[in-house]
């Protein structure tokens, strides 16, 4: 059984007086993509910020034995963690260039930094033909390049995305998913993934977890879930 | 209250006069606190409207010869226009903004109290002496005596004027909007209205206590109103309390007082302890002395039960 | 003609000083959304910092550059201690701790150095350079380190790493956390920058309005109207009004009577506000209910 990158175990937490999550163990293996799964409020952006120590928890975070929990998220950040936000968190009035530099901002070495810039302006040209544009000018689909390729830049060793097919067309969001895919295999970047559409995520992911209100029901290899009918239709719609 | 008619026959005629001051600063901090804690809408430059009014009644007094307690109700009514007619153009700043846009208007008084082509009525740099008032020959009281009464008057008189307004439904629009402006809004409030009338009504009770001071102190000079005095106006609504009515008395105090008491140590005391208060009292304190009494008849009222 | 062109020489000159001013005003409400009533005791104080040093023995060059150090570090320290634990607080609460940090500053700038004016030494030559009548060496000298000092700032920003994780940290705080950059520390970076800049303006303007506690509060006021004018969220605009409302003052002050100067920038200020609160070139900002 591989190891584990990134270990939680009873994980709690809230916004203020209102708890969200009550409870959630979940794992991501070295090198392997999980995906949590789930309607509309059952706290699946909350669980990435967990993760990342942007809200209050309880319960322990581990990230190759480390604890994370407690941290700030900056720090857990240089520690390897990229996070791709809802809402993409794009710096929308500075440049496609300045977003990406942003994204090596804590890394020190400057050949490497360029390396990746050549590999990400070529896996997404279109990126490289607006890297003067303001970001805020990018179509949807372009900004959804551009928070990835930003968390790529820091050549993280976890990257957690959330909902990243949100608002975008469906031929998009296959060349996106074809893109994480080889971006996982290739560099062997583990990642945890949020999703609503259940059918891509299943089909990126190995590991998948189901979250109702704040606690995982159901948990298991992605390709047990993909082929048990009844838990499609039930839980996943279809 | 029987404390404070008592109070002018056992001390020195000049304490009487520091406590004449100091209940004319009382109402013009009720006026501003009605602005700024109740109402929401912060002003760094009331020291405007207090020089205004003083300027009115000083400008009657001794280019008119009007007598002297006409020249109060009429600084009022000047004020109440000013303060209202300020309030409009402000109705569109918020917070940061307005606080920014009354902090030029406290500056720049003084220069335009100086402006030569007003000078015939201002007196220029020099400004203007006053007659003391006498003290009717049946009242056998003393000068400074009965100016003391006839402050304390008018601010029973305003005090009323104001806690009947913040308790009734005047009061509840301003806090209303204080508190949720568009939800307010949304509730019918005329938002606009209430945030006029109120820079108005506050003006108007900060113009009343310019007239009384400069008839209390005898003179009135483009200097005496510079920016300190409406930063030394927010001292006192911050230590007093905001969104309360006995804070007024309390921040009077501090602010009449204090400086007093500090001057003995250096000329720079005062400013610095005043410094230092508000930022302590922000952190520390952020409901003013007024808080602290609250708190400490409720925790007497417990410890007796 | 000579004598108008004089003024605006002399308008260029002081406004330099508040472009300055109105410079770092806009540094920090970009990081902060906050304006620092401030800032102008901060200079003066500064400005104090280097007249001691100089009476100390220390030759110009020498007190400006450890004063402008003195002043980050001044800056930086401020920030941490006092404005950060108010970060959240209410408008009014910060507006409040501001005036009292003005207040401070400005009484123990009297306390420690008493409140008789000084005069303040120029290091450009008494004579006007080529002998010209316009403007004098120290109002071309002044204008001349403003400008350094903004192209500096501007290269800063647009140029290096650090000045890219500010200008990140300022516009998107949760986005750059993300990134790995300590939000915290660029705030008070920024205020230190701030803190800097205003001290090479009250050092530049010392020698024409001498050394004394209350010499920025009017200066503070223009730097106000110059940036409101310009945008209070646009850098560049900041600057540009600054230079406008030194010329404006100094015109209108030569027709109208030096003692209307003040008002000039009230009705400035007032005006920007209601009629376009954003100013020339910030962004303007729709609510939404």
């Amino acid at each position: 059984m591989a190891a584990r990158l990134l270990d939680v175990r009873g994980l709690h937490a809230q916004y203020g007086a209102i708890r969200v999550l009550h409870g959630m163990d979940f794992s991501v293996e070295e090198g392997g993509i999980t995906t949590i799964l789930g309607a509309n409020g059952a706290g699946k952006t909350t669980t990435l910020r967990a993760v990342c120590g942007m809200v209050k928890t309880k319960g322990e975070i581990h990230l190759s034995g480390t604890r994370i929990d407690g941290r700030s998220t900056e720090g857990i950040v240089r520690l390897g963690v990229a996070h791709v936000p809802d809402g993409r968190g794009t710096f929308v009035d500075l440049s496609v260039e300045e977003n990406l530099r942003l994204g090596a901002y804590t890394r020190r070495d400057k050949a490497e930094v360029a390396a990746d810039f050549e590999r990400i302006y070529s896996c997404f040209p279109r990126l490289k033909e607006r890297r003067h544009q303001q970001a805020g000018t990018l179509s949807g689909g372009e900004q959804q390049m551009l928070a990835v390729s930003r968390a790529l830049m820091l050549r993280p060793r976890l990257l957690l995305l959330d909902e990243p097919s949100f608002g975008l067309a469906p031929r998009i969001v296959q060349e996106l998913f074809e893109i994480l895919g080889e971006i996982n295999r290739q560099d062997r970047v583990s990642m945890l993934l949020v999703e609503q559409n259940a059918a891509l995520a299943l089909q990126l992911a190995d590991h998948a977890y189901l979250l109702e209100t704040g606690r995982v029901v159901i948990s298991g290899t992605a390709e047990r879930i993909r082929n048990d009918e009844a838990v499609r239709r039930s839980y996943l719609g279809y | 209250m029987a404390i404070a008619c008592a109070l002018p026959f056992v001390l020195s005629n000049y304490r009487v006069f520091q406590l004449t001051l100091a209940l004319v600063y009382a109402i013009a901090l009720l006026g501003l606190n009605m602005l700024t804690g109740y109402n929401g809408q912060i002003s760094l430059g009331h020291g405007a409207f207090y020089a205004t009014g003083a300027y009115v009644a000083a400008i009657l007094m001794d280019r008119f010869g009007v007598p002297y307690w006409l020249t109060v109700p009429a600084a009022g009514a000047v004020c109440l226009l000013a303060g209202f007619l300020f309030g409009l153009p402000a109705l569109r700043l918020e917070g940061l903004y307005l606080a920014l846009a009354t902090y030029a208007l406290g500056v720049a008084m003084p220069q335009i109290l100086k402006y030569r082509h007003i000078e015939g009525w201002t007196g220029g740099a020099q400004g203007i002496v006053i007659a003391k008032p006498e003290a009717p020959a049946w009242s056998g009281l003393s000068q400074d005596q009965w100016l003391y009464f006839v402050v304390l008057l008018c601010a029973l008189g305003m005090f009323a004027i104001g806690w009947n307004l913040l308790r009734g439904r005047m009061g509840r629009a301003m806090v209303a909007i204080r508190d949720q402006p568009i939800a307010a809004e949304a509730m019918g409030v005329n938002t606009a209205m209430v945030k006029s009338m109120t820079f108005g009504v506050s003006a108007m009770f900060t113009g009343v206590s310019g007239a009384l001071g400069a008839i209390v102190v005898q003179f009135v000079a483009p200097d005496s109103f510079s920016i300190l005095l409406s930063i030394s106006l927010v001292v006192g609504i911050v230590i007093g309390g905001l969104a309360s009515i006995q804070g007024a008395i309390y921040g009077a105090l501090f602010i009449q007082f204090v400086p007093n008491l500090a001057d003995q140590i250096s000329k720079a005391a005062p400013w610095a302890i005043y410094g230092v208060f508000l930022i302590a009292f922000m952190y520390v304190m952020p409901t003013g002395v007024a808080g602290l009494v609250r708190l400490v008849c409720v925790r007497l009222g417990r410890w007796r039960r | 003609m000579n004598a108008l062109l004089h003024q605006m020489f002399s308008g260029l000159a002081s406004g330099g000083i508040y472009a300055s001013v109105a410079l770092a005003l806009v540094m920090i409400y970009q990081a902060t959304h906050l304006v620092n009533f401030a800032q102008g005791e901060l200079a003066m104080f500064s400005t104090y910092i280097s007249w001691s040093l100089m009476q100390a023995g220390l030759p110009y060059w020498g007190a400006f550059f450890i004063t402008v150090a003195a002043a980050f570090v001044i800056g930086v320290l401020i920030e941490r201690v006092i404005v950060q634990p108010v970060e959240n607080a209410p408008i009014l609460s910060v507006v409040i701790v501001f005036i009292g940090l003005l207040v401070i500053l400005n009484s123990l700038a009297g306390w420690i150095f008493s409140y008789t004016i000084k005069p303040f030494p120029s290091p450009f030559p008494e004579r006007p350079l080529f002998g010209n009548s316009y403007v004098s060496s120290h109002e071309l000298g002044s204008i001349g380190i403003t400008l350094i000092v903004l192209a500096l700032v501007f290269v800063f920003f647009r140029f290096t790493p650090l000045g890219l994780a500010m200008r990140a940290a300022a516009q998107n705080p949760a986005s750059s956390r993300l990134v790995g950059i300590r939000v915290g520390w660029m705030l008070a970076l920024g205020w230190g920058l701030a803190a800097a800049i205003g001290a090479i303006a009250g050092i530049m303007v010392a020698p024409a309005v001498f050394l004394e506690p209350n010499m920025m509060a009017g200066i503070l006021l223009y730097a106000f109207a110059g940036a409101l004018l310009g945008g209070i969220d646009s850098p560049g605009g900041a600057v540009l009004g600054g230079f406008i409302v030194g010329v404006l003052e100094n015109v209108v002050g030569a027709i109208l009577g030096t003692d209307i100067r003040l008002t000039v920038a009230l009705v400035l200020i007032i005006g920007v506000l209601v009629v376009r609160p954003s100013g020339l070139f910030g962004k303007v900002r729709v609510t939404r209910v």
